[in-house]
């Protein structure tokens, strides 16, 4: 299958994606440059992390304005499979394509750190291959990466099982302390109403290789590439 | 131009070197040509005060293949067509005056010295000073930098591994912000920062040209704070998105057979990167300041010269090729304007529109004159270096565990994480070992091998001993490198220190140089670029002589790489080299901490620092270790403990003290690295260190819950880690 990356002016994760899915999971990759909207020969479209267009408006506020995010509705509502990591998701939000928005840490700091993600719904296209509550070690690196929704919105989700990830402690508890953002509900990941588009603060491109710490993320690219 | 005393004051120039001047061209300078040579022959542009000394560092070795001044960076080979470009840079004074923006455009300058050569950037490091943080004005500054490093090197997308912070008094007027940039490439795909070839084109590509920045070099960087309160314009702001796509568009340039150069605008902005370029080009150029993008109208021709507006680069495009160099920036929405070219008449020409404003040759501008003094030992360091123990009273036995306790939360030893933890350090996907560990490694993709980066350099050894302080700064941070199993390369460097016209500062500047060198040839790593940075002096008290040694090594096989941490309960612990003794006390961080003194010379010994190192980076080589970890701040207990607390694992062991107690737990002596072993694999590690001429000592065993030294401490890992982890 045929990963398509996005480049946005500012992305700096599409490199990290491109090596992972090519070298470490054998799969096809290429990039897709802002402009560019034929998305066809892709099997699943990647929105990668970094700061798009700079971050200095709110994040992803400018790259959903992007000819590329337009093919990227397009395609996501023919219910192919679009996955969101780190600006990526804050980009899907913006783009309506995911509900909810990422704000700023409740810290006020940036985060760079391992968080271990509790997998809450097995039985998406991007989860397929972990376990229920499967705890998943795979890292973040963001400012805004809180999580917030309106309590229906919120309530909605979790009512539908589109809470993918939590933050959790190593063991799997979901806690406060383990919360690195104060995402509401420990969210670290959700999923659209039909079920293709993911967006996830964590990095999965990040731990694919055991050298580099974890091979967790390795069951969200393996979970892709089984459902196509 | 008759010139009066304020104007050579803004440019920090002295009468007699404007006489000089007047005598080499054979007439008055222009303004704009002042300009120029204020910021050449500055000290930040120029090196005058420290040329003749720079010339001591040993720079050759078989795999060197760009030595310090040829190009923006240093470059070494590390085999198989691949090669690794590394610098390190001040910006010291900016972040006094600003913070943030000093701290930011420090991190954006030395990543250009990177690019710039066709390198992709792949790791940052700092080395940061300030003063005590209970000082309100020093946590501003901390915060201040901490962010600007953050916010500037997360947006860029190149991992931030570490590097160190260290407190003291003496930086508060003072603080010093070293940044340390990494790269790779291929051997074939450098690029140089010359200009040549008649009629090529200059391209200035990038940010536009505004006022910001004026007389950074010459002002900020060649004075003593004092006189430069009121010089915040001479910081200037950053835009790491334009920094980003720079990156990405000048990498993709470095690609294609369409340029003879590339060349940053850094400090001195356009004029020390056209000048530059031509004296390395062995060429002239003919610019015309009109052709300048600006930000705001009416910048005269010498402001547009010495601007040093960030994210700017000048491109040498061979001539024909303009089309293909501006769609390429087009299409990362970036600016590319022809602003000149290439001449041959080896003369720098600067036009405004149809005027003529500058026009001198570039071998006048570019050879700032070469001071040299022979300074006297200042008579202040006998008593400094003497250490009477007799005045203080060793540890009572049972004040060790209290002591060791206030050792891991101070400032100086205890968790960086708050810090690091902002920085983005696993980006690229390279990130093998991440802070907090002796020394960061990095694997270089699609090869088995590892680059281990580590800095180091201790201002209190330097200031009681600048020689054996400068051999020790590379010894510690050549140790760091060893501890990952890296053999260690070469090296970077960044020289902070005060006033250089006065005689103990020059000493000291002097000294430092000479004990650096030393150790780099006995540890066989040339210094292949670096900085320097003076006149760090507030009120006329100068900081601590503080060199700071990047070092850069090698692991051949990624899979035998080290960290600090125990691993496995049952696992010996020895220590490599000799057990130390009372001078290892000397200005130490225990001695400081606990007895408030700073006195006390460290000693050296270089010939076991070498079979020290080169016996723990055989043993990781052959898979023998499972930790390493340089014993260093706050002595062997301290060292014994930070394993602990990072493998979240207990240890239990003797110590076989003689004399004092002090010395035994807290004395920082040289050449020691505390190493770990599983049991099946101690003979082999003790004969390996016969072998290699090194110490070995017991020490005691991994396991449990407790940290214990019979008779002296037993206190709960988690109590050690506390303090640790909370420390700053």
């Amino acid at each position: 299958m045929k990963f398509g990356i996005v480049v946005f002016p500012g992305t700096w994760s599409d490199r990290d994606c491109y090596y992972s899915i090519s070298n470490i999971l054998g799969q096809k990759a290429a990039y897709i440059w802002h402009k560019d909207t034929d998305l066809s020969g892709f099997d699943c479209i990647v929105l990668p992390g970094g700061f798009s267009y700079g971050d200095y408006l709110r994040t992803g506020a400018i790259a959903r304005f992007s000819p590329v995010m337009e093919a990227v509705a397009d395609y996501s509502q023919k219910g192919r499979p679009v996955i969101g990591i780190c600006n990526g998701f804050q980009v899907l939000c913006e783009a309506h394509l995911l509900p909810g928005v990422l704000r700023q840490n409740d810290h006020l700091q940036y985060r760079c750190q391992w968080t271990y993600l509790k997998t809450i719904n097995t039985s998406t296209t991007f989860t397929s291959k972990c376990q229920q509550d499967q705890v998943l070690k795979i890292p973040i690196s963001h400012y805004e990466g809180r999580y917030y929704a309106d309590a229906d919105i919120l309530k909605e989700l979790e009512d539908t099982s589109r809470v993918v990830f939590r933050y959790a402690t190593p063991s799997g508890q979901v806690t406060g302390e383990a919360n690195p953002n104060g995402a509401l509900n420990n969210i670290a990941g959700i999923i659209s109403k039909q079920g293709n588009v993911l967006g996830m603060m964590p990095h999965p491109e990040r731990s694919c290789e055991d050298i580099l710490g974890s091979t967790d993320g390795n069951l969200i690219w393996e979970s892709i590439i089984a459902s196509i | 131009m008759p010139v009066s005393k304020e104007q050579l004051e803004e440019i920090a120039l002295s009468r007699k070197e404007y006489n000089l001047i007047v005598q080499k061209l054979g007439r008055e300078p222009t303004e704009v040509e002042l300009g120029l040579f204020g910021s050449l022959w500055s000290e930040h542009c120029g090196y005058k005060h420290s040329k003749a000394l720079l010339k001591l560092f040993p720079n050759k070795g078989k795999y060197v293949l760009i030595k310090p001044g040829e190009e923006n960076a240093g470059v070494i080979d590390i085999g198989d067509g691949q090669v690794v470009g590394f610098k390190m840079e001040s910006h010291n004074h900016p972040s006094y005056i600003e913070p943030y923006q000093g701290a930011a455009t420090g991190v954006g300058g030395i990543v250009r010295d990177i690019f710039t050569m066709g390198l992709r950037p792949i790791a940052l490091m700092n080395s940061l000073r300030f003063g005590p943080l209970s000082q309100p004005h020093n946590r501003y500054l901390f915060g201040g930098v901490v962010g600007g490093i953050g916010g500037y090197g997360n947006c860029l997308g190149i991992a931030d591994v570490g590097g160190e912070i260290y407190f003291d008094d003496c930086y508060t007027g003072n603080p010093l912000v070293n940044a340390f940039c990494l790269g790779t490439g291929k051997a074939g795909e450098l690029v140089r920062g010359r200009a040549s070839g008649e009629g090529n084109l200059i391209m200035l590509v990038g940010a536009d040209t505004g006022r910001d920045g004026l007389h950074g070099a010459s002002g900020l960087a060649s004075r003593t704070f004092e006189e430069v309160r009121e010089l915040r314009s001479a910081v200037q702001v950053g835009n790491p998105f334009m920094e980003k796509l720079l990156i990405e568009a000048c990498l993709e340039l470095a690609k294609t057979d369409w340029i003879v150069g590339m060349q940053d605008c850094g400090a001195a902005g356009l004029t020390s990167a056209t000048v530059e370029a031509a004296d390395k080009g062995g060429s002239g150029m003919d610019i015309d300041v009109q052709k300048v993008p600006r930000r705001e109208k009416g910048m005269t021709a010498y402001e547009v010269m010495l601007s040093e507006s960030q994210e700017r680069m000048i491109v040498i495009v061979k001539k024909g090729y303009e089309g293909k160099v501006r769609a390429l920036f087009d299409r990362w929405e970036l600016h590319s304007d022809i602003i000149g070219m290439v001449t041959s008449d080896r003369m720098v020409t600067i036009r405004d529109g149809g005027q003529v404003v500058a026009h001198a040759p570039v071998e006048i501008l570019n050879t700032p004159p070469v001071y040299r003094f022979r300074p006297k030992r200042p008579a202040w360091l006998d008593g400094l270096q003497n250490l009477n123990l007799s005045k203080i009273k060793d540890i009572p036995s049972g004040q060790v565990g209290k002591i060791l306790l206030k050792l891991l939360a101070a400032p100086n030893i205890c968790s960086k994480h708050k810090v690091y933890r902002q920085y983005d350090h696993q980006v690229g996907d390279n990130t093998v070992v991440l802070p907090g560990s002796d020394a960061a490694v990095l694997r270089i993709q699609e090869t088995p091998k590892a680059i281990s980066m580590a800095s180091d350099g201790n201002g209190r050894y330097c200031y009681v001993n600048p020689f054996l302080g400068g051999v020790i700064a590379v010894a510690e941070a050549a140790r760091n490198t060893a501890c990952s199993g890296a053999r260690p390369m070469a090296i970077t460097n960044c020289l902070n220190f005060g006033n250089p016209d006065k005689n103990d500062v020059y000493y000291q500047l002097q000294e430092c140089i000479k004990g650096m060198s030393q150790a780099c040839k006995k540890l066989k790593t040339p210094v292949i670029s670096g900085n320097v940075s003076l006149y760090n002096e507030t009120r006329g008290v100068a900081i601590f002589p503080t060199p700071v040694v990047g070092m850069v090594g090698l692991i051949k096989n990624v899979k035998h790489h080290c960290t600090s941490a125990f691993k496995h309960s049952g696992d010996i612990v020895f220590l490599l080299g000799n057990p130390g003794d009372d001078a290892g006390l000397g200005s130490s961080e225990y001695l400081e901490l606990i007895h408030g003194k700073v006195e006390g010379s460290q000693q050296i010994d270089l010939e076991m620092e070498k079979q020290v190192q080169d016996c723990v980076i055989k043993a990781i080589e052959r898979g023998l270790l499972n930790s390493a970890h340089d014993c260093s701040d706050g002595g062997l207990a301290v060292a014994l403990a930070e394993s602990c607390i990072q493998g979240g694992i207990g240890f239990s062991g003797n110590l076989n003290a003689k004399g004092r107690l002090d010395t035994a737990l807290f004395g920082e002596s040289q050449s020691r690295i505390i190493v770990s072993v599983s049991p099946g694999a101690a003979r082999r590690l003790e004969s390996l260190a016969f072998r290699f001429n090194v110490p070995v000592t017991r020490l005691g065993i991994v396991g449990g819950r407790q940290f214990s030294l019979k008779g002296h401490i037993d206190l709960p890992v988690s109590e050690l880690h506390q303090a640790w982890w909370n420390g700053l």
